[in-house]
């Protein structure tokens, strides 16, 4: 048979090493340009982004840290030098009568200021987004207060609450009421204060929560007009929940903002030490008087401290309470994390189970 | 945390220009970068309020110095200066000459050794106890002083007259002349007649009093805080509390309603300084009766007043030394009072005629220059005031004001006191 006769081994074909094994192929050559594209489609990502962390840790994190060393220590402002004395400085804040006040005032005063400011916003911010003449002045014209510095805000109106001379004490007294003793008493003075927090501050969550009523689909608003809703309903039943991821931010910041409110008080009396009684005297200013007034920077830092984890925790239990009564509609149901998390596991094991059973193998099912 | 950041510019520039953030190293450096001592040199001078340090008065000095430029830096309130000043001392940053105040003067000496000295042989320039209380434990004098704080007391006259009290300035002082008990006494006379107010608070009242104790809230030798066992100061509390129930016009000092009260004669004397003559003229527009009357009760009191200091490591130390000395030499000084009212400090200045013969006309032309002259020499008492007098008087200011506002009695405002007394150090 011809066919025995064996091909004469062809040229092309490569040559075997002894032991079958492959002969080394050549070092794949990969050009400088392809390695810094594949590093720029890694790593130019990163380096975008590094610009705020970088700032970040230079202007955030560093003095985060270094204020924390500073409040173990007894420290020296004007020679930079300071001892370790532990928690000391902790344990002298958490036991002064004044801390406690502090924090009463602080929470007393976000509390007074935060809620109506956000109720006002919103109504404020539905009005805004009727269909009313001369729109952008009106849009504009809230914000005008947020543009005033906090100081002159703080100026007019501690003239305006003067307990002898102030005008508003002179329309209550010229209405036959008695006066209200502004700097003496202490919720009164909480009053004020809130007072000139929410002139300033109103208008600008407004425009936030406009900005988000204006993303809401007109559409509903029809469908509900032709069911016949009326305009409170369709503010209650629309624009209200529709506003539910909006609110929460607008919530968080309102919280942070209030509990290191600082200008209003500082500047409510002449002294800037939150009245004779501390009446007013909030964290932050607490914190300002041991500072700069006092000079003992280790104490400043430990209470600066206690005030950072006082916002965290205040921040954490607000978002856990937001996220309970202001849910994001749509995407989550009435059922807590752990039914959702429980009704997700039965759902796939029971779309696995019918899987197997049926002839009908659907890859996307048994995953 | 703008507080570190403020304090730590040098280190977040160095760290901000690795990482080629540039931006935020600019608008750190210090204002006073100049040339060799050779050529042309800028001195830099940073004062609050009003010095009476004016362009034309410091044009003088560039006048007799070619090689010299001098800048002023004028922070608002002392406050403000105080806090920079203790935020650059012993590093740099701090102006060629720092003006300080007498209410953080002992702050200030506990970091005298980064001042520089004022060289030997001005000192009798001064006051006796201008140069005393700006001397340290090593018998380094560290300030230069400017002006002081003699108070008289300042009245309206029109008021007087209503409530039939006299209303001319030597009948006046005739008049209050003794001690606190007499002034309240007046006091008792003239609310009986007219039922208004006889002084403006508590507090300003209690400060003319404490500031003729000699050492009110702390020992002079240990330093240890004695306030709230000196009977002294018990004495005065009960005091001025027990007058102003029914004389006080219950106007925290510089308040928006004291301010009020100014013009609108809510109550009819007050402790007033030199340099409290331009407050009143500046916010009682308009007002006629004020007049000032040369008295004060329990003899002598100063309050308040401002040296000049020069940092230890500037740039130019020698010049600025030269110029601290020129601008507190008595000549300068007196046109700084006709500028600002500010009274001097310098012996020779209480003979001159430019001082002595200064009349103000808002004050019924009052012969001021004299009057304050009298009393500056008046002073008897220099109160010593340690390393916690501010934070001591500070809440004894606020006790009295829980009474006045009716927060609280004369005995709980007082034990609050004391126990804030002792929270500190």
């Amino acid at each position: 048979m011809t066919s025995t006769a064996t091909a004469p081994p062809s040229s092309t074909e490569r040559p075997q090493q002894p032991g079958g094994a492959p002969a080394p192929r050549d070092p794949r050559r990969i050009a400088f340009g392809h390695r810094l594209s594949r590093w720029d489609l890694k790593l130019s990502p990163y380096l975008y982004i590094s610009p705020f962390f970088i700032l970040f840790i230079v202007v955030g994190l560093f003095p985060i840290a270094y204020t924390a060393v500073i409040s173990f220590m007894d420290w020296d402002l004007v020679r930079n030098s300071g001892t370790f004395i532990g928690f000391d400085q902790y344990v002298y804040v958490l036991t002064q009568p004044k801390f406690w006040i502090a924090l009463r005032n602080t929470f007393s005063i976000f509390l007074l200021s935060s809620i109506p400011q956000l109720v006002a916003a919103i109504f404020i911010a539905a009005m805004l987004d009727q269909n009313i003449r001369a729109k952008t002045f009106w849009r504009m014209g809230v914000l005008v207060p947020y543009v005033m510095a906090p100081v002159a805000v703080a100026l007019i109106f501690s003239n305006m609450f003067g307990d002898k001379f102030g005008l508003v004490n002179s329309v209550l007294t010229d209405l036959g009421l008695p006066p209200v003793m502004w700097h003496s008493d202490a919720f009164a003075s909480h009053i004020a204060i809130a007072t000139m927090v929410n002139f300033r501050w109103t208008g600008y969550n407004t425009l936030i929560l406009l900005a988000a009523m204006q993303a809401i689909p007109r559409d509903y608003y029809e469908a509900a007009a032709i069911d016949g809703a009326s305009k409170f309903r369709q503010f209650f039943a629309i624009t209200v929940p529709s506003l539910r991821p909006t609110l929460i931010f607008v919530i968080i910041t309102s919280t942070i903002g209030g509990l290191q409110i600082f200008d209003e008080p500082r500047m409510y009396d002449q002294y800037g030490t939150g009245g004779a009684d501390s009446q007013w005297l909030t964290i932050t200013l607490y914190l300002y008087d041991i500072g700069w007034g006092q000079w003992n920077f280790g104490r400043a830092a430990a209470l600066a401290w206690i005030l950072f984890l006082i916002i965290l925790a205040i921040g954490v239990i607000n978002l856990l309470v937001t996220q309970k009564v202001v849910r994001d509609e749509g995407r989550r149901d009435a059922a807590s994390g752990r039914q959702r998390r429980a009704a997700a596991r039965a759902a796939r094991r029971d779309l696995a189970a019918r899987a197997t059973d049926s002839t009908l193998e659907t890859p996307e099912a048994a995953r | 945390m703008t507080v570190k950041l403020s304090r730590r510019t040098k280190a977040i520039a160095a760290v901000a220009g690795a990482a080629s953030i540039a931006l935020l190293a600019s608008g750190c450096s210090p204002s006073s970068d100049s040339g060799s001592s050779d050529g042309p040199i800028e001195l830099s001078v940073a004062t609050f309020n009003d010095f009476g340090y004016t362009d034309e008065l410091l044009q003088e000095y560039m006048d007799e110095n070619p090689n010299v430029k001098v800048v002023q830096n004028k922070a608002a309130t002392s406050n403000d200066a105080r806090a920079n000043y203790f935020q650059k001392l012993g590093k740099k940053g701090l102006a060629d000459v720092e003006a300080i105040e007498v209410d953080w003067l002992p702050e200030v000496m506990k970091y005298s050794d980064l001042l520089a000295e004022v060289p030997a042989g001005t000192a009798d320039r001064w006051l006796d106890w201008k140069v005393d209380a700006a001397t340290d434990a090593d018998g380094r004098l560290i300030g230069y002083g400017t002006d002081i704080g003699p108070e008289g007391v300042c009245y309206r006259s029109d008021l007087f007259a209503a409530a039939g009290l006299p209303t001319d300035r030597e009948e006046v002082a005739a008049l209050l002349e003794g001690d606190w008990n007499k002034y309240f006494e007046v006091g008792a006379q003239y609310t009986a007649a007219t039922g208004k107010a006889w002084f403006d608070s508590a507090g300003s009242t209690y400060q003319g009093m404490i500031n003729q104790v000699e050492a009110a809230y702390e020992d002079p030798d240990s330093g240890d805080i004695t306030a709230t066992e000196n009977a002294d100061v018990e004495d005065i509390y009960n005091a001025v509390l027990d007058a102003s129930a029914t004389q006080s016009a219950h106007l925290g000092q510089w308040s928006d309603d004291w301010f009020a009260g100014v013009g609108n004669g809510a109550y009819a004397t007050m402790l007033c300084p030199g340099w409290m003559l331009g407050v009143i003229s500046g916010n009682a527009e308009g007002v006629t009766g004020w007049d000032v009357a040369n008295v004060f009760p329990s003899g002598g009191g100063n309050w308040g007043g401002s040296y000049l200091t020069v940092p230890a490591n500037g740039a130019h130390v020698e010049e600025a030394q030269k110029l601290a000395d020129w601008l507190t030499a008595p000549e300068q000084q007196i046109k700084a009072f006709v500028n600002a009212g500010t009274f001097p400090s310098q012996n020779d200045a209480y003979t001159d005629e430019a001082l002595t013969g200064f009349v103000n006309e808002y004050f019924n032309n009052a012969p001021v220059g004299q009057i304050f002259t009298d009393r500056a020499k008046a002073v008897s008492v220099a109160p010593f005031k340690g390393e916690y007098y501010f934070q001591i008087n500070d809440a004894m200011q606020k006790a009295l004001t829980r009474v006045e506002d009716g927060t609280q009695d004369k005995q709980a405002s007082w034990d609050q006191w004391v126990s804030e007394v002792e929270a500190i150090g």
